[in-house]
């Protein structure tokens, strides 16, 4: 596989390390009412699509950026990759 | 008496004589001969025994889809089994055994085998040896390991080496036939950077193996100018004797180069083998078609080969399986292979066409409208039985059988990211479906191309259009351009025991069997009569199979569906994924900065993770390994001892929010230490459990420096980097490992003190009071060295971390040791250090094992309530709380000699010793020199309220029990006052 990395162009997949859904990113609030709740859903619950995903991945054995990959789960086909911190951001994730 | 099945032509080297061996007999051959036509030209058509039913078989074809012709190639070290001689390139001096046959190839005992084929069919492995199931595991199956098997192993390392590499191009061409090389000559001339790789040594495919003309040329005259003017080409990189075996994600595809196999030996350093990863945007598949076999009775006797293989062996090799032939065959094909056979001197004794209306010959007989019933000949083939057409049988005396039921593309690598092959209806065969991988496509006879002139255009086409490139193609040579249909004929009507799949012994009877016990999807097809299955992967059954099951089932073929073929094309040695991977090369290692000091004073190493690191130091007369370790521990709990920990995993945080991005990261708090103060930090995953412990010391108000456990610093420092980009994006933080900028070592010991007051710079008070316990700082060491000072300690001891730049490492423990001569310092290694922290009672990697628990672990208190951190919300699950939940304990035997095993489970002392009355397990067990006496740590239910228990510590694998008292795990100093001293 290559990535299309959004700084530094294509590399090869066997620089990264992968981590999973980028559910991830939206960790609950620690204080939120249901919490418990939230975080079990958070920690074990994850949608399994065949299609679109959207997934974390770290170029370990490059810059150390977590990307955001939109990858097909069925052709592999890689339609959008983002620096995770900016996802983040545009998620509402700040300090 | 040697080469009486050798013709005339060929493009075989017949001034040089190679001599080779087959079972022990010595043969001569040719360069330019493959192993398999090496022996046909000596009239050896018994080349093997079958998998199952130990039948003698010999050739099927001339190529790489060479289910039978298997041979354990080369001696010794060097045997390598399974080995296709099809594709084995003549060397001198080449040794061969054939396999799967004992006592020997002519006389096989297990050959009773085939007589009770009857209890053999489909399926026999579920139905014969189900009871009892006690017998599965002793008995059967290594009954039946022996009896059916491929070739056997050497039983040693593989000697070879083997290399990996990256190559890059804008198009990829698989296979060197006419639509290959046509390609790559549209493609070089054209400017682009163009990769031609062909499995077999001399590029050219088919056309090497006809005698047909391009234009004014013979066509492997043409192929081989071809070739010339693409070596000519700078941008064009030509691989032969390379095959691409499969076509992965986003254009890469993998490829095996034999640089070493045609060899007699691999020169010094170079490899056998290179596994190469090409990168490209677009690839054209050349990769011809496969003849397909008719299945009649008999059909598998060494003599029995597909036409076009007869061909091959004729005019490549000029080498034949008999000078008696007769062909069996369903298109025009087959006479194609009868007229070149004829033209050698070889005697067709008759083509065999099931068609009405086959064409007339006048050089030799044509049976229109007849089949092969039966075949003769124990281990070879002498007679053919044929029905005529008009239902009365002939007997063909022929010493060999071209069998022709047409061609099937060769789709392979159009699958291997789930395209499908569609069925084409004219061609009676699977070409490339739509789904194909991205930037693939395909041209010539895979593509169901079959005439050489069109072979030649859509070569020409596809380079073209794949690179986009305009402009006028290169001129095509004339060429054959007979048109091509195919009537299906699978197999004749009757018979009982004929083969599909040779390789894995599956017979058409199998097959109708398998689909009247029920099993109607193909997959299912497959793994119950294992058709297809084997190390060719159906390259020359599957279709076959499938048509026999469409028939019984009434649908079409298409309505069955069709297996699709998975990466590796042919099978690679696994030392060819391996490389140069293997032995010390397996991962990088990686050297402490004392590890050459510490090799002089002759350390005995141990390798954690990548690194190595000293374990011990055994001084003269020390002769096991407890003498070494008690004395380390006794000397640095008496005086001083010096440990490298720099493989602790560091992380430099800096910025204005480092002090908050801690306190999310760890369990307890961090923004109230003060700076040149030290913490120890408590880890957790999201889930609760303990990821990692370690230390941060606050070397100023935005700077820390964190320690992680040397298993995990890599995976800390990506959990850490989640957490700063994915977590809190805003957060002024920033991240770099140093693990290996900073030399590290603990000096521990009640004189510690004393000896670091020794290098240290004079301006440096190191006094309790202003330097005490859990203090840190910047200072400098041996006039002017900057370092970096921690009060902390795992010993338990009064103790250090020092840490200097990682240059500087070898020479600061060599005057920790000079200076420490004067306190009888030691070194010590990995082993002391385990001692004195399970003495100590501090929890480690056996501890923090991925299931335990900060409340597991005695550390409960430490998880903060009172902020935001990973892992404190699911930590307080109510399973992970309840009272009884594992506690870490001290284990101490009654006898003191008493071995405490670590990983053996405690029960109550009273009552049955059994799963369901577990009460905990040992994690770590150690000799204390201090305590006299075997101890251990260890998770016990409810442990902490039943300290003073006594136990039983069970090892059911070692049959050991022992007595054992619950202690608190502390046993040494718990109060810590030695290392507050």
């Amino acid at each position: 596989m290559i990535i299309n990395h959004p700084l530094l162009g294509p590399r090869d997949a066997s620089e990264f390390t992968y981590l999973g859904d980028a559910s991830l990113i939206d960790r609950p609030d620690w204080q939120a009412e249901n919490v418990s709740e939230a975080f079990y859903e958070y920690g074990y619950l994850r949608d399994n699509p065949a299609g679109e995903h959207q997934e974390l991945w770290y170029h370990e054995a490059g810059d150390r950026s977590w990307l955001v990959v939109t990858r097909n789960t069925l052709t592999h086909e890689i339609s959008k990759v983002e620096l995770a911190r900016d996802v983040a951001r545009a998620r509402g994730r700040s300090k | 008496m040697t080469q009486t099945n050798r013709l005339n032509g060929g493009q075989i080297d017949r001034n040089t004589s190679l001599s080779f061996k087959f079972d022990g007999r010595s043969y001569t051959a040719h360069p330019g001969d493959t192993l398999a036509s090496a022996l046909l030209a000596n009239d050896v058509r018994l080349i093997g025994r079958s998998f199952k039913y130990h039948r003698p078989r010999g050739l099927l074809t001339a190529g790489s889809e060479e289910p039978n012709g298997m041979v354990e190639l080369r001696t010794g070290a060097l045997k390598e089994p399974n080995t296709r001689a099809t594709t084995i390139e003549m060397f001198d001096g080449l040794e061969a055994k054939s396999q799967n046959r004992w006592p020997s190839l002519k006389f096989d005992a297990l050959a009773v085998n085939d007589m009770f084929s009857n209890f053999l069919s489909a399926g026999f492995y579920y139905k014969t040896f189900m009871w009892p199931a006690a017998f599965w595991e002793k008995l059967y199956e290594p009954m039946i390991r022996r009896a059916a098997g491929l070739g056997a192993l050497s039983q040693e390392a593989d000697p070879d080496e083997y290399d990996k590499g990256f190559r890059h191009c804008d198009l990829l061409i698989i296979g060197a036939g006419p639509a290959g090389l046509m390609a790559a000559l549209t493609a070089g001339r054209a400017g682009v950077d163009v990769i031609l790789a062909d499995e077999d040594f001399t590029l050219g495919g088919r056309l090497n193996s006809e005698t047909f003309a391009l234009g004014d040329h013979s066509a492997s005259d043409w192929a081989a100018q071809a070739v010339a003017e693409l070596s000519s080409l700078p941008n064009v990189r030509l691989m032969p004797r390379t095959t691409v075996i499969g076509a992965f994600d986003h254009g890469i595809y993998g490829a095996v180069e034999r640089t070493g196999d045609h060899l007699a030996s691999v020169p010094a350093g170079k490899p056998r083998q290179i596994l190469w990863r090409i990168y490209t945007q677009k690839a054209l598949l050349c990769a011809g078609a496969t003849e397909r076999p008719i299945a009649f009775e008999n059909n598998d006797r060494p003599g029995i080969m597909m036409a076009s293989a007869l061909r091959t062996y004729a005019n490549r090799f000029a080498a034949t399986a008999s000078q008696r032939v007769a062909i069996f065959t369903n298109n025009d094909d087959g006479h194609r292979t009868a007229a070149d056979l004829h033209a050698k001197g070889v005697t067709i004794t008759a083509v065999v066409d099931v068609r009405e209306d086959a064409p007339t010959c006048y050089d030799y007989e044509v049976l229109k409208g007849a089949q092969v019933i039966d075949t003769k000949g124990r281990h070879g083939l002498t007679f053919v039985e044929v029905a005529l057409a008009d239902g009365s049988t002939r007997t063909l005396e022929s010493g060999a059988l071209g069998v022709s039921g047409g061609w099937n593309p060769n789709v392979h690598m159009t699958c291997h990211q789930r395209g499908r092959p569609v069925w084409d209806d004219a061609l009676a065969a699977f070409v490339p479906g739509e789904n194909l991988p991205v930037g693939l496509s395909v041209a010539g006879a895979a593509n169901g191309v079959m005439s050489t002139h069109g072979a030649l255009q859509s070569g020409a086409e596809g380079a073209a259009n794949a690179l986009e490139l305009t402009g006028v193609l290169p001129d095509l040579p004339e060429a054959e351009d007979a048109p091509v249909s195919q009537t299906p004929f699978w197999y004749v009507q009757g018979c009982k025991r004929a083969w599909v799949d040779q390789q894995n012994d599956v017979t058409v009877k199998d097959v109708k069997l398998s689909y009247q016990e029920g099993f109607r999807s193909v997959e299912h097809l497959k793994r119950y009569t294992t058709l297809g299955m084997a190390t060719d992967q159906g390259k020359t059954s599957n279709i076959t199979g499938l048509a026999i099951m469409a028939e019984v089932a009434g649908k079409s073929i298409p309505e069955v569906g069709t297996t699709i073929f998975r990466p590796p094309y042919t099978p690679v040695p696994i030392g060819t994924f391996a490389g140069r991977m293997k032995g010390q090369e397996f991962h990088p290692t990686r050297l402490t900065p004392s590890h050459y000091w510490a090799k002089e004073r002759g350390a005995v190493f141990v390798e954690v993770g990548n690194w190595l690191r000293a374990q011990w130091f055994p001084l003269p007369g020390e002769t096991h390994w407890r003498q070494s370790v008690d004395r380390e521990v006794r000397q640095t709990r008496a005086s001083v001892g010096v440990c490298d920990c720099t493989t602790l995993g560091k992380i430099d945080v800096q910025g204005t929010d480092a002090a908050e991005f801690l306190n999310r990261i760890y369990a307890n708090g961090f923004a109230k230490l003060a700076v040149g103060k030290t913490r120890y930090g408590l880890m957790l995953r999201e889930d609760g459990m303990v990821m990692d412990d370690g230390t941060a010391a606050r070397m100023a108000e935005d700077h820390f420096v964190v320690t992680t456990t040397t298993a995990n610093a890599v995976s800390v420092y990506r959990h850490m980097e989640f957490a700063r980009q994915c977590l809190y994006p805003d957060m002024d933080v920033q991240l770099i490992s140093t693990t290996e900028a900073w030399a590290q070592y603990a000096v521990a010991g009640p004189n510690s003190r004393k000896l670091l007051q020794k290098i240290l710079d004079p301006e440096f008070d190191l006094s309790n009071d202003a330097f005490p316990f859990m203090a840190c700082g910047n200072v400098t060491v041996c006039g002017g060295l900057r370092a970096r000072l921690f009060r902390i300690s795992f010993s338990g001891e009064l103790a250090y971390e020092i840490a200097v730049p990682s240059r500087y490492g070898d020479a600061l423990m060599r005057r920790l040791m000079a200076e420490g001569e004067e306190f009888d310092v030691t070194p010590y290694g990995t082993e002391a250090l385990g001692v004195m922290r399970v003495e100590k009672g501090h929890a480690a990697g056996s501890e923090l094992n991925g299931t335990t628990t900060a409340l597991n672990l005695g550390l409960g208190k430490m998880v903060s309530k009172k902020k935001d951190s990973i892992g404190s919300v699911l930590s307080e699950r109510k399973a992970l709380v309840e009272p009884d939940v594992l506690r870490l304990v001290g284990i101490k035997p009654l006898q003191p000699e008493d071995k405490v095993t670590a990983g053996g489970h405690l029960m109550n002392s009273e009552g049955p010793v059994d799963a369901a009355h577990d009460q905990g397990y040992v994690t770590s067990a150690v000799y204390s020199p201090i305590l006299n006496s075997n101890i251990g740590l260890g998770l016990v239910k409810n442990g902490a309220e039943r300290l003073g228990e006594t136990m039983r510590l069970v090892s059911p694998l070692t049959d050991l029990t022992v007595e054992v008292e619950l202690v608190s795990a502390h046993f040494v100093d718990p109060e810590g006052e030695r290392l507050r001293a």
